[in-house]
């Protein structure tokens, strides 16, 4: 992230952390905060909703592949309220991705070329303003989302 | 945490005449429905049912993982020669079934007698 973007983030900044066990279904605390933080900053119901799924790709994402369903790992969340923008980290233990899977092909998929799975990325980076993959040098990993507010349709 | 899929099956005819099988589901569309979804289609019998409509009326939360089991449905659907449609999803799940390419392959629909009357 540049300076300037992270300034803008930190500027006036409320934050509200999670950590969530590594079991499927808890994607929805996540989701429920998410959207309740982002009620309060002033969100559209229909941003709300991307946010929702996003952050609940993005959970799954770390208790399936990161964490290896192992409830001993725990997935950590942190929601970073600024005065523009909404970030959100979903942290866990995995090593991260070596490259970013191929869009998904909803032709190939019905013609039995690809597997009807691997769509959690695709709808991350579609629903939110900014998504990126880091791969952390110390064991963990996090993806990184930003949704702003549009105040003028607000 | 995950809120059990429930499903049943509901037959009923077009105003023009056609046989369709509505198979309802109720709760969250994730990994752990597979039986809901995949399993209710499949006890279909094949060689009567050639419409299905996918009523989401009930169902507050989809992920990606419950998209793949609806996909998987339309790969099955269309080998055995069965048209599938869908109504009832919400405005953001109307969105997402768009951006994943499902509405390429199973048109959808505001409610049940909007499909029924376009079937």
């Amino acid at each position: 992230m540049s300076d300037s973007k992270a300034a803008a983030v930190k500027a006036k900044t409320t934050t509200v952390e999670l950590r969530l066990p590594s079991r499927m279904g808890y994607e929805k605390v996540a989701m429920s905060t998410a959207a309740s933080v982002a009620k309060l900053m002033g969100f559209r119901e229909d941003r709300i909703e991307d946010l929702k799924t996003a952050i609940a790709e993005a959970c799954i994402n770390a208790i399936e592949h990161g964490n290896r369903l192992n409830e001993k790992l725990s997935v950590g969340v942190v929601l970073s309220a600024g005065e523009n923008a909404l970030e959100v980290k979903v942290m866990d233990d995995g090593v991260g991705m070596k490259k970013q899977p191929a869009k998904p092909d909803i032709d190939r998929k019905m013609h039995g070329e690809e597997g009807p799975r691997g769509m959690g990325m695709f709808l991350i980076q579609a629903l939110v303003d900014e998504a990126e993959w880091v791969a952390g040098t110390d064991g963990h990993s996090y993806v990184r989302l930003v949704i702003r507010l549009d105040k003028e349709a607000a | 945490m995950q809120s059990e899929t429930k499903s049943r099956v509901d037959q009923l005819t077009t105003p023009a005449g056609h046989s369709v099988t509505i198979l309802r589901f109720e709760g969250d569309i994730a990994s752990t429905s597979k039986d809901a979804v995949l399993g209710a289609y499949q006890a279909l019998p094949k060689a009567t049912t050639k419409l299905i409509l996918l009523d989401f009326t009930k169902v507050d939360y989809i992920n990606s993982s419950g998209i793949a089991l609806v996909i998987q449905l339309m790969i099955e659907a269309s080998n055995s020669e069965q048209k599938v449609y869908a109504f009832g999803l919400s405005a953001h799940f109307t969105k997402v079934f768009t951006m994943v390419g499902i509405t390429k392959y199973a048109q959808l629909f505001a409610d049940q007698d909007a499909a029924l009357a376009a079937l």
